[in-house]
């Protein structure tokens, strides 16, 4: 079920006030560490580098404008597949 | 014989049904289409009249994607899913399901035909 357009789209409060001071200049820019997948990226995300951590390490991610929208988490993959043991390329 | 969208429609089914072999028109929209045009549904496609062929092209054309246009624009989504890298385009990418489905079995209509792996083991009967 979709997330309630009344309340609007959910970003982690801490994370979003760093965003906000960088998207109005009173913050420099750089790679914003962050644990928070779960959040929306929202328009004033856009240009900015996060580390998204992904369970073991941080991933960078360069966000762009198509990106709004999506949650942080999902540019940030926690699986990583190789293949199977024995299976050729 | 009636052709909208670069389509053949069926002879010899009911109007509402046969404005569904057009990409992208399913029964609800198809129905939506005929009561603006005043079209009875059971009317079947062969029987339309140059006036209600045109009323019916006219109301999908303004306001409906369908076909061609319709398939390309499914494609670009796709595509800006899979050039941002996030989770469902890597899916896509894959070609796995996209929505959490289990892949340890089942989901053959995105995996494609079972490929068999040489030497994997089976399960021991007991």
């Amino acid at each position: 079920m979709a997330r309630s357009i009344k309340k609007g789209p959910y970003v982690d409060a801490k994370l979003g006030r760093k965003v906000l001071a960088i998207a109005e200049g009173k913050a420099k820019k750089g790679v914003l560490k962050t644990w928070s997948r779960r959040s929306t990226i929202t328009p004033e995300f856009v240009g900015q580098t996060f580390a998204v951590h992904n369970g073991n390490k941080f991933i960078p991610v360069y966000v762009t404008e198509y990106m709004v929208g999506h949650k942080l988490g999902e540019f940030s993959p926690t699986r990583n597949f190789r293949g199977h043991s024995g299976s050729k390329q | 014989m009636a052709r909208i969208a670069g389509i053949d429609l069926p002879k010899n089914k009911r109007g509402e049904i046969a404005l569904t072999y057009i990409y992208g028109i399913g029964r609800s929209t198809s129905q939506y289409i005929l009561d603006k045009a005043g079209v009875h549904y059971d009317k079947k496609a062969v029987e339309w009249n140059d006036e209600e062929q045109t009323a019916i092209r006219n109301i999908i054309n303004a306001e409906f994607k369908v076909e061609g246009q319709l398939r390309s624009e499914v494609q670009m989504n796709i595509k800006r899913l899979m050039d941002i890298a996030c989770y469902r385009g890597v899916r896509h990418r894959k070609g796995l399901p996209l929505r959490g489905q289990r892949t340890r079995t089942n989901s053959r209509t995105r995996k494609g035909k079972r490929k068999t792996v040489a030497g994997k083991k089976k399960a021991p009967k007991k």
